[in-house]
């Protein structure tokens, strides 16, 4: 049976670790310390399952998808509806334990990279809800891409600083908060938005997240009597996705399947699938599979999905991987859009560009897995990316205007 | 433990009760063919030592000043590779003691071993990696030294106890102190969160201490003066590379500011 459990410096087998500038050493320990503490204080505990219920929605529905299952005429799918959660994603989850865990350790200021947005507008949040200072770092060409979300995190409250430098994404957001956090360090938490970075961060995501698991376990016991015999999550750092297959790691029936970006395709700098295209290295803290040239450079990624657009892959995912315990693979571009609009027309729900990817696996499976039961973590929902639904949608966005008869 | 040019320079300067003046100048900014002769400039002017930053894509300890000075010098086509090409061609010409200083990436994509032997080939006498914790560099140390090179580590206000005595453990040659939180860049005033840590650290070691971060003008070198082995000037360096990088001045503005700086000391 795989375990998966890191051992005390944070390794899960090779992966993880903790590699940053001394600087950040101390307050990692100290952080490792108050969240070890929190993990075992039933009132810390008692305090975030009542946020996670009577705040952000927990728990969440699984829903069976009939129409789409039955479109594809194979599999039983149903879906896991991280999408209803307060502020559209399952981000929510991570951002409430972190919050908590910053109160107890006496940390008024938080700051936050996003990538999509949906964790920057999570973490402005719950910024406003426990009235701490908030700032949030995001490139300036994801600010374009998710303008409304910057305005969301604005509107919370929270101190949106744009990021110029490399390549303007995720990665440059995440160098810019840490460069932030190794000078403000006192003071402030980073409120880490992935199951990446330096240990004990991508313990510490991966629990808050795994209530998805927990209660999708249950919740497809009660269902279907049985457990499920896939599941399909999207891998960016990989949050929702850990949080999802972590209690089922045990169950070896269940197949889990994380699900990459796989861009404009196979070349260097046209994707984010990792584990096709890239290497073992080290970034932002922790050692995984990392995209990089010949020299150790970080390269450039591409997805249509920001939250994906990144070019290391948490290293909980790396050992699960080198376990085959879990299968990744990619889905274009083009394949997450066409995923969402079969979700979106056959169940009537929308679904964020991040999770069109896992769903576009689950249906490209589907056909030919008659008898078989999966679920999808529809990790958040698509109202932050009707822009690029439309850029990449023209044909329907011409239709108002049109005065062909339907 | 056998000598290297960095424990001579470390020597040389307690005998002759000098504070040592440590120039960083990313390797390949502007061009990788520039870099020997700016070396040459500086220690001219009277840097004892030259940290050679080796350029990463993500440098995350880094302020504006230096990470477009890495950009610069990967725009350039430097690689961790034609580093040790112009550790080389400056080992052709000068005994001064040559650190790499760079992140942890490009050095594990090389291969420990690989560099370690290929870096005492050419010249090279140290490395440092900002992002190697001592809890991991566990096999790195061992390799490097395999090949007689020193490894220095970093040791930061935030350090606990605990954590200096590791990092003393780990580092030969000389360790650097980070005289603040923070990103390297110029700064008005040395950090008074320097003073402690240079305490905190004698009384731990035997090593010899430089202290950077922030430090960037003839002032800061005068007032510490006396109080550390030596004192590292980065991002003052690389702006004037920034601002004359196609002046045929670049040279004369380099020597005479480690000049003024060595003056100081």
């Amino acid at each position: 049976m795989t375990i998966s459990q890191p051992d005390d410096r944070g390794h899960f087998g090779p992966y993880g670790g903790r590699f940053v500038p001394e600087v950040l050493m101390a307050p990692l320990e100290e952080i490792e310390a108050a969240y070890a503490a929190a993990r075992c204080d039933e009132g810390f505990q008692a305090e975030l399952r009542d946020l996670m219920e009577s705040y952000a929605g927990r728990p969440t529905p699984l829903y069976y998808a009939k129409r789409l299952s039955e479109t594809l005429g194979g599999a039983r799918i149903y879906i896991k509806r991280e999408d209803l959660l307060h502020t559209g994603a399952h981000k929510i989850n991570n951002c409430l334990g972190q919050a908590l865990l910053a109160r107890r350790m006496g940390k008024r200021r938080i700051i936050a990279e996003t990538g999509a947005g949906q964790h920057g507008v999570a973490t402005a949040t719950v910024c406003a809800l426990f009235g701490m200072e908030c700032v949030v770092y995001m490139g300036e060409e994801d600010m374009r891409r998710q303008r409304l979300n910057v305005f969301r995190m604005r509107l919370l409250g929270a101190n949106v600083v744009g990021v110029t430098n490399g390549s303007r994404t995720l990665k440059d957001a995440i160098s810019e908060a840490m460069r932030d956090w190794v000078t403000n360090v006192e003071t402030t938490h980073y409120l880490l938005g992935s199951a990446l970075g330096a240990h004990p961060y991508p313990l510490m995501v991966r629990d808050f997240h795994s209530v998805i698991g927990t209660e999708a376990r249950r919740q497809i016991l009660e269902r279907e009597n049985r457990l499920p015999d896939a599941i399909f999550a999207c891998v960016g750092g990989g949050s929702n996705a850990i949080g999802i297959f972590h209690p089922f790691v045990p169950d070896e029936t269940v197949r889990l399947i994380g699900v990459e970006a796989g861009g404009r395709g196979p070349k260097l700098g046209d994707h984010a699938a990792r584990f096709s295209g890239g290497s073992p290295g080290v970034l932002h803290g922790a050692y995984s599979y990392l995209l990089q040239d010949d020299d150790g450079q970080v390269s450039l990624t591409h997805s249509i999905s920001a939250g994906l657009d990144y070019a290391l892959v948490g290293p909980e995912h790396a050992w699960l991987h080198d376990q085959g315990r879990a299968e990744y693979v990619s889905v274009t571009d083009k394949e997450a859009l066409e995923a969402a609009q079969l979700l979106s027309r056959t169940e009537g729900i929308i679904p964020a560009l991040e999770s069109s990817h896992a769903v576009a696996e689950a249906i490209r499976r589907a056909p030919s897995a008659k008898g078989e039961v999966y679920i999808i973590n529809l990790s958040g929902r698509g109202d932050k990316d009707m822009d690029i639904y439309r850029e990449n949608l023209k044909d329907l966005d011409e239709v108002d205007t049109d005065l062909r008869a339907f | 433990m056998k000598s290297t040019r960095i424990s001579g320079l470390f020597e040389r300067l307690r005998s002759e009760g000098r504070t040592g003046l440590i120039a960083y100048l990313t390797a390949g900014d502007p061009a990788p063919e520039r870099t020997p002769s700016l070396v040459a400039a500086l220690e001219r002017g009277g840097a004892d030592l030259i940290e050679l930053g080796v350029p990463f894509s993500d440098p995350i300890a880094d302020g504006p000043v230096i990470q477009r000075g890495v950009e610069r010098a990967l725009k350039a086509g430097t690689t961790l590779a034609s580093v040790l090409e112009i550790a080389a061609e400056i080992r052709r010409r000068s005994e001064i003691p040559l650190v790499l200083f760079t992140y942890l990436n490009p050095v594990l994509k090389y291969g420990f071993e690989a560099l370690a032997r290929d870096a005492a080939a050419k010249g090279i006498d140290g490395c440092l990696l900002t992002d190697l914790s001592v809890e991991e560099a566990g096999r790195y140390v061992e390799m490097t030294r395999a090949q007689g090179l020193d490894t220095v580590f970093l040791a930061a206000p935030t350090s606990t106890p605990e954590r200096l005595k590791l990092v003393a453990q780990y580092s030969s040659g000389f360790v650097y102190m980070v005289s603040r939180t923070g990103v390297t860049g110029e700064r008005e005033k040395v950090s008074s969160s320097a003073q402690p840590l240079i305490n905190s650290m004698r009384a731990i070691t035997n090593l010899p201490l430089a202290l950077g971060f922030g430090i960037s003008r003839p002032e800061h070198a005068a007032e510490l003066s006396g109080k550390v082995d030596a004192i590292v000037v980065g991002s003052a360096i690389v702006r004037i590379i920034e601002q004359n990088a196609d002046s045929p001045s670049l040279e004369t503005c380099l020597e005479a500011f480690a000049r003024e700086l060595r003056n100081a000391l």
